[in-house]
């Protein structure tokens, strides 16, 4: 599922950019071979940690993604 | 007979049959070949692989164990503190580094590569290296590597003393390339670092990207370089353009050229263990890891990469099994 399909996210966390303004089909993608970058909920850079099974995501606001 | 069937004569005497690698002007003629010469050309390079290093694989996971924020600024890297990419800096704690390892261990992986985004290793990262190492000995059986940028002879020595068994620095990019990918240090300090770590006697893991928009020659002359230096190892990347970075716009390079230069690398350096490591599953989709395993490569890095993805690690296994590639053993790589 993607962050921003409950319809509470604003910003796409692949590139940061809000998910209304175009079409993040192509960041979507990406994501399948990509942790998240950005929070859905207020865009700032989280911190990624990637382990070579799993890896997680956090916003210093928002916890974990 | 046509010049393109005929390089692949030569490389079937010189490299298959003495053992040779190619010399970076037949590189050059490989890495032409037209793309009905793909199969045959990977053919060989498999027969190559099998031949002088067997049917085993050597399965590798990695971990950064620094990440972000370095001061060098290559071109294509996401974690490099010059560009706007969003990578957050971050250090992993030893719990962390142990339980990379366990997940490493657990694919029946027999390396684990600790790396750090940094220019070199400072004191703190060394301690840090020493800990993480000591906590991992402790819990698991692996070999363990490190990558951790420019060495001096003192941190040279200081690896071996803590028991690392082989020591990762790329070259990145050919000689004559690498002032378009790197300009905060030279090639030539690249070279140095590899020359140090090759001297005190750890094993040498190094290798490059291609698809970074070097020419053919370039890519050739890459391998030749890399095969001067005689690395136990050879990590081969194609560039995942990465936003933010100089390169990110750059296109993904193409399934034909990078089996092609796979099966180059092979051709070059018949006896190293060739690794698919960053940018395989966007460059070569689901079949690209049959086919490059076919085609020269006798290494992978299982599940996720430093800052990026990786396909399942369970896929990679299921896929060896039923090429009937074993895993190499620990007490093999010892
Ligand atoms: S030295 Fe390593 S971590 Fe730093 S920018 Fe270059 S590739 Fe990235
Ligand atoms: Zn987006
Ligand atoms: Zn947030």
């Amino acid at each position: 599922m993607t962050p921003w399909s409950d319809g509470a996210a604003a910003y796409c966390d692949r590139c940061g950019e809000p998910v209304c303004d175009r079409d993040h089909t192509e960041c979507l993608a990406h994501r399948e071979m990509e942790p998240p970058r950005y929070c859905p909920l207020c865009r700032r850079r989280m911190v990624v940690q990637v382990l070579p099974r799993r890896w997680s995501a956090r916003c210093s606001v928002h916890g974990e993604a | 007979m046509t010049d393109v069937a005929e390089i692949l004569e030569v490389a079937r005497e010189q490299v298959l049959g003495s053992g040779r690698g190619l010399s970076e002007a037949q590189l050059v003629e490989v890495l032409r070949l037209p793309g009905e010469d793909l199969p045959a050309l990977l053919e060989l390079a498999h027969a190559v692989r099998l031949k002088w290093c067997g049917p085993e694989v050597e399965v590798e996971g990695i971990v950064s164990l620094k990440t972000g924020g370095c001061p060098e600024d290559c071109h294509f890297c996401s974690q490099s503190g010059q560009f706007t990419s969003p990578v957050r800096a971050l250090w992993l704690d030893v719990a962390a580094l142990v339980e990379a390892a366990k997940q490493t261990a657990a694919t029946g992986a027999s390396e684990f590569c600790i790396v750090a985004a940094v220019r070199g290793p400072d004191e703190r990262l060394l301690a840090q290296v020493r800990a993480g190492i000591e906590a991992i000995r402790a819990e698991v059986d692996i070999n363990i590597a490190c990558s951790l940028g420019m060495l001096t002879q003192g941190q040279v020595d200081q690896l071996v003393e803590m028991g690392v068994h082989r020591y990762n620095h790329n070259l990145e990019a050919a000689r004559s390339y690498f002032p378009q990918v790197v300009t905060t240090h030279s090639f030539e300090e690249r070279w140095e670092t590899c020359r140090l770590v090759r001297a005190a006697g750890m094993e040498l893991c190094c290798g490059g990207l291609v698809g970074m928009g070097e020419t053919l020659e370039q890519r050739a002359e890459l391998a030749a370089q890399l095969a001067q230096l005689q690395p136990d190892e050879v990590p081969l990347n194609f560039l995942n353009p990465r936003p933010g970075t100089p390169f990110g716009a750059l296109p993904v390079m193409g399934p034909a050229d990078a089996l092609r230069t796979v099966a180059a690398f092979r051709l070059a350096m018949p006896h190293t263990i060739l690794r698919y490591a960053g940018g395989r599953e966007i460059t070569l989709g689901e079949l690209g890891t049959r086919e490059g395993l076919l085609g020269g490569i006798n290494a992978v890095i299982v599940g996720n990469y430093l800052t990026t993805l990786g396909r399942d690690a369970d896929d990679d296994l299921d896929l060896l099994a039923e090429l009937q590639m074993p895993i190499k053993e620990l007490s093999k790589s010892l």
